[in-house]
């Protein structure tokens, strides 16, 4: 169930986490924990409209309320060009951004943020807040893909028109993006397959879920600097767009990361932190906002709704050899949707010769799309996982065997271009043959067993880290990754490993953007690789710093001294970490290493899931009975936090499968933005994880690491499809397969 | 403008007294008024657990009592669950078995689990499923928060 | 939340005084757990607000073989369930309180709060309609007896006067060869409103095999909760066999009238009455006969 401990000291094995007794006390500080003299509490207005023009806003009754002490609104922010900025995990449109932080003119969606408030406590905020009078022009709205992307649709963007790999068409659009991937030559491919399964899907919108709303606090009182708590993925880029939003220098903003309840994705743009900013800088006092639940599901960013068309054809052994996909994905109220990543991944788990991709990222009446873990993998692992499965049944081969023969592998070009390095898939369906949940039968009525792959890419981006040493030969890591999922620890680890010391005597702090080199978001499966391999360098450097000053110590060459398994030798001393390090306090210069990193390369993550189920016929519920994650990590730093991900990610992927979703009613506003109605998988809904840790390891890691956080959301929808297909010979092409649409389907067929 | 009301209760085993507008729940007076964040809000509206503290022994959502209606009960909450400078079972085996990885849920769970340990020490798998279903996770898929009770259990 | 003042009366005399004087503009306080969420959400407006939990008679919980239930308005409903003579006599009740909204929910809501809410999915009022529950109020002119079946008018709204305040809900004593059962049909295992909610309950002759008479309410599938009184007359008489408990239970699809919303639609609605009626009958019946 577990990855063995190898040939390592400290990786592979289960230490209690640096910040665990923090955690479990209730003393970790989270945004909405902060506490500043004079702290005032924000509350967010928004719109109640799905499509509207602004014609007036009229603040002043509620800035006259006792207990207000200020009140913004999209006139309170400065123009922003049209200009786009790299914000390491992609790029983002700077005035989309801003008008997407607060409406000016316009708004787009049930739940735009209008205007805010600052009092003395929520109460007084909201109730101010009711008091500002807008008047609306409402517009006509749209909030299905293929209604948006219809001639005579509503229109979000009057300068909106579609790119097409480069070319603009001439008419605005809700469609702002077309993107064209092609391998091989797809007539030649479909003419020589014996049997094609074409297939048509759709999925709902979903949100990412996590318990901890979005918080914010904003100092902008004394000294010009705008000091900013968050909850945030990322301190820099939250730093970089506020500072963009509210057009100030980036070194007038500092972001300290608080602990965070959870992101998934959704907690890297800003939405909180610009309102903050204003509110502080007009009222003079610090100010909070924490979101309230329905401001998170109707003002933050869900992952995107999609219709896909997938059509695969093979030959009768089996051999895939043509795959077409038309994708479109929802992108919400602004471009910018997950639609690249859902072209790359759509036949990424397969070696098939001729493929044709099509994706549309489609703007429509619903809050703006943000990356969702594996953001736009999950959705065509549906469709492919699915007429994957079909053709298996049509061919009367193995729904297994079938994914082995045409597994992806080490030199394989996927149809957007990169030809995959060394890579685990194979490895990971063998481990499924072996497993015990694929050997064990399933018996009974309306139970039926389902497989499904999938990849997601893990990046490498950038990380900076320092390590000082402390005399008592402890180490300080000072790194900029805030730890959602208990990353202090895997990255302490690998410093750990490397230096030859223990685990507790690395000291791990996430700090603020004044205190650490450039960091990149914690996010893309890529903080315990890439902060993992600053951390790594930086225990050479430190290695190599001790190592001369050892020399200089014992008067002999640097060249003489080695460094076994954390002890340095030389000619004729040695001395173990600690003992060098107390010996070097005494004089010269402190030890003080530091790294920075920018590996240009995916870690390539595969997972496939095994799920059997139980559907009950008569009210449509299906029951996960039995479930195993099997997943290739590289090299499981901390097996218990790679379990972690793999089984939250799974659960996720069943909440996708079988309940959530965003309805929208006949007025295209969200009728379910709570927790009662938005049905996220309780304790009670599913049963035990179980895990398999594959490790193929990463040829770009030092201790073989690949990214593990979004591999596992992908396979679970597909996998349950399947085998409710198994169960109950019914197929289901829609998300989520909720109980109402199984019983529907099932007596439609019977 | 509502009276401001004076509340006398324990918490955590001392005697505590406070003054709060009736509107304010007793969520708010614990992180707003007392400074005890580890009570955390997750919904507002009794979904997810996050705020669960004890009241007289049982888990209730803090953000659906008012601060004016716990004059004279015992409340429990996280801050409380441990003596000074130690660390509950429940806290232990959450950390050896790694079953939190943001942390958010982790107090309302561990306040949960406690008074489901106190009440039924040999709860099978289901009743711990059930009986804390009110305490929603986003991050661990529950596994492992399961297993960490039930190392609780074997540890008895 | 709007601005409330808040009063805590210790008899039941106060608090009808104080409902008297400020009529809509004050809302019952008991577990909290609905109007809490109204109060935030504007849902529900009040200027003050009630709480009952210092009234002794709307807190007393009392039982005897010969007496029947006394269940004070706000007592919640883990002291019902966790009460074995209690539920072994009013199975259906103890259903209902044991999966309302998870444990932290059903520490503090109460069954007589949940029938004043007056909601139509509210998980306990077809188990009090089908054990044949009714209701003592207290007002400003005395008190009256209304049965739980009368009790509901509207999503929402109930036979509560100004002024007026339920003390206690009143089960009659549960008789041998007896037995009732609660279901509701719900997407996921916890924490949701009921899509469809039914209550049986039967009394069964000596041999245990012929229906002498069935009660059968139903949660959801209409503004108020329903009784599927054609459906149990129909089982008046009636052996306990599977094909007649069926019949009920599409008797019972007859009466109700569900609307299409996001938690289901019209037709499965209607088809899931069918279910679990036929569902809470064989689980009355097994009841009834003492074998589960």
């Amino acid at each position: 169930m577990s990855s063995g401990n190898g040939n390592y000291r400290v990786l592979g094995t289960r230490p209690r986490r640096h910040d665990g007794a923090e955690k479990v006390t209730g003393s970790a500080i989270y945004a909405n924990d902060v506490q500043l003299p004079g702290l005032l509490t924000g509350f967010v207005l928004r719109s109640p409209h799905p499509h509207a023009r602004i014609r007036s806003i009229d603040t002043s009754e509620a800035e006259a309320t006792e207990g207000v002490f200020a009140v913004i609104s999209g006139k309170d922010f400065p123009e922003v060009a049209d200009k786009v900025a790299d914000l390491g995990e992609g790029s983002v449109n700077l005035s989309y951004l801003s008008g997407n932080v607060m409406a000016k003119g316009k708004v787009l969606y049930k739940g735009h943020a209008v205007a805010a408030v600052a009092a003395v406590n929520i109460h007084v905020a909201e109730e101010a807040a009711s008091k500002i009078k807008i008047d609306y022009e409402v517009l006509p709205s749209v909030t299905w893909v293929l209604d948006a992307m219809a001639d005579d649709a509503p229109l979000l963007h009057e300068n909106l028109f579609t790119d097409h790999m480069g070319e603009k068409d001439e008419k605005p659009s809700n469609t702002a993006v077309h993107m064209h991937f092609e391998k091989g030559n797809i007539e030649e491919g479909f003419a020589a397959a014996d049997v094609i399964v074409e297939r048509e899907f759709k999925t709902a919108t979903v949100h990412q879920g996590y318990i901890e709303p979005h918080v914010s606090v904003a100092d902008w009182t004394t000294s010009g600097r705008l000091k900013i708590w968050t909850a945030t993925q990322g301190a820099f880029t939250a730093r970089q767009q506020t500072a963009e939003v509210l057009q100030i220098p980036i070194s007038d903003v500092v972001v300290t990361p608080c602990e965070i309840g959870g992101g998934f994705g959704g907690k890297i743009a800003v939405y909180l932190e610009p309102v903050t900013a204003l509110l502080s800088k007009k009222s003079g006092r610090p100010v909070r906002i924490s979101m309230t639940r329905a401001g998170v599901f109707e003002g933050t960013g869900p992952t995107p709704g999609s219709f896909m068309r997938v059509k695969i054809g093979a030959t009768s052994d089996g051999k895939l050899v043509a795959g077409e996909a038309w994708l479109a994905y929802d992108a919400g109220a602004y471009p910018g949707g997950m639609i690249g990543p859902g072209c790359m991944c759509v036949f990424s788990c397969y070696d098939i010769e001729h493929a044709v991709v099509d994706g549309y990222d489609v703007c429509m009446n619903k809050p703006h799309t943000q990356a969702y873990r594996a953001p736009g993998a999950t959705q065509v692992a549906f469709a492919c996982e699915q007429v994957v499965d079909e053709i298996a049944e049509q061919l009367g081969i193995c729904k297994l065997e079938i994914r082995q023969l045409n597994a992806a592998k080490e030199g394989m070009r996927r149809v957007d271009g990169p030809v995959y390095p060394r890579i685990g898939l194979v490895e990971c369906l063998d481990a499924v043959a072996q497993s015990d949940h694929w050997k064990s039968p399933l018996e009974g009525e309306n139970r039926g067993r389902g497989i499904a792959a999938g990849f997601w890419f893990g990046c490498g981006l950038k990380s900076s880290v320092s390590a000082s040493v402390n005399h008592d030969g402890t180490v300080n890591l000072t790194e900029g990754s805030p730890d959602i999922g208990g990353t202090r620890t895997s990255i302490a680890m690998q410093l750990a490993e490397v230096l030859g010391i223990d685990t507790f005597d690395v000291i791990p702090q996430v700090v603020d953007t004044d205190s650490v080199g450039y960091t990149d978001v914690t996010g893309g499966s890529r903080v315990t690789f890439a902060t993992g391999l600053a951390a790594y360098e930086a225990g050479l450097d430190l290695q190599r710093q001790m190592a001369g000053r050892a020399a200089d110590l014992w008067e002999c060459s640097a060249d003489d001294i080695s460094v076994v398994e954390g002890e340095f030798k030389g000619p004729d001393k040695s001395a173990s970490f600690k003992e060098l390090a107390q010996e070097l306090f005494k004089d010269g210069e402190p030890l003080v290493a530091r790294a920075s990193v920018a590996p240009d390369c995916s870690t390539n993550g595969f997972a496939v899931h095994i799920a059997d189920v139980e559907v009950d016929p008569e009210t449509g519920k299906v029951t996960i009975l039995r479930y195993t994650a099997i997943q290739d990590a590289g090299k499981a730093i901390h097996p218990s936090y790679v379990e972690g991900q793999m089984q939250g990610g799974a659960v996720q992927g069943i909440g996708w499968a079988l309940n959530e979703e965003y309805f929208f009613n006949d007025n295209d506003t969200m009728d379910n933005a709570s927790f009662l109605d938005y049905r996220m998988p309780t304790m009670l809904d599913v049963p035990m994880i179980d895990t398999i840790i594959v490790e193929v390891a990463n040829p770009d890691h030092p201790y073989g690491v690949r990214g593990v956080g979004e591999p596992p959301i992908v396979p679970p929808p597909a996998a349950i499809a399947n085998a409710i297909s198994e169960a109950t010979t019914t197929r289901f092409f829609e998300l989520p397969m909720s109980p109402p649409k199984v019983w529907k389907g099932l007596s439609e067929t019977s | 403008m509502a009276k401001t009301v004076l509340v006398t209760t324990t918490i955590n085993g001392e005697s505590t007294e406070f003054l709060c507008k009736p509107r304010e729940s007793l969520l708010e007076i614990l992180r707003d008024t007392l400074g005890m964040t580890g009570s955390k809000e997750g919904c507002n509206n009794g979904n997810c657990g996050a705020c669960t503290v004890l009241i007289d022994g049982l888990p209730v959502d803090s953000c659906l009592v008012l601060g004016v209606e716990v004059e004279g009960v015992e409340i429990t909450t996280i801050e409380g669950i441990a003596d000074v400078g130690q660390l509950d079972p429940v806290q232990d085996c959450f950390l050896d078995g790694a079953a939190l990885q943001c942390g958010i849920c982790t107090p309302g769970f561990i306040v949960t689990a406690r008074a489901l340990l106190d009440k039924k020490p040999d709860a099978d798998e289901q009743t711990i499923r059930f009986d804390l279903s009110g305490n929603l996770c986003r991050c661990t898929g529950y596994d492992k928060i399961v297993r960490a009770i039930q190392a609780v259990q074997e540890s008895n | 939340m709007k601005d409330f003042d808040y009063a805590a009366p210790t008899s039941v005399q106060d608090a009808t005084t104080l409902l008297a004087e400020y009529g809509e503009r004050a809302r019952m306080l008991a577990g909290g757990t609905d109007i809490i969420v109204q109060l935030r959400e504007g849902l529900r407006d009040a200027e003050m607000v009630i709480d009952i939990k210092k009234i002794s008679e709307l807190m007393a919980l009392e039982y005897s073989a010969e007496a029947g239930l006394t269940l004070g308005a706000g007592v919640p409903c883990y002291q019902v369930y966790e009460n074995a003579e209690i539920s072994a006599a009013y199975p259906a009740l103890a259903d209902s309180t044991r999966i309302i909204g998870g444990w932290q929910i059903q520490a503090r809501a109460s069954v007589g709060g949940n029938l004043c809410n007056s909601s139509p999915a509210a998980d306990t009022i077809p188990s009090l309609i089908s054990l044949g529950a009714s209701c003592r109020i207290a007002g400003p002119q005395g008190e009256r007896e209304v049965a739980v079946s009368d009790f509901c008018t509207a999503p929402g709204r109930n036979i509560l006067e100004t002024g007026e305040l339920l003390v206690s809900i009143q089960l009659p004593p549960s008789t041998a060869h007896s037995g009732s059962a609660y279901e509701r049909f719900i997407p996921r295992n916890e924490m949701d409103i009921a899509v469809v909610g039914a209550g049986s309950w039967v009394q069964l002759d000596e041999s245990g095999s012929t229906i002498q008479e069935a009660r059968i309410s139903l949660a959801a599938v209409g503004p108020t909760p329903i009784v599927a009184q054609q459906a149990a007359e129909s089982l008046a008489g009636q052996e306990a066999s599977e094909e007649n408990l069926a019949a009920a239970a599409g008797l019972a699809r007859e009466a109700a009238s569900p609307i299409d919303d996001m938690r289901g639609t019209t037709e499965y609605r209607v088809h899931l009455v069918g279910v679990l009626v036929k569902r809470t009958l064989a689980r009355a019946v097994a009841r009834a006969r003492g074998e589960s």
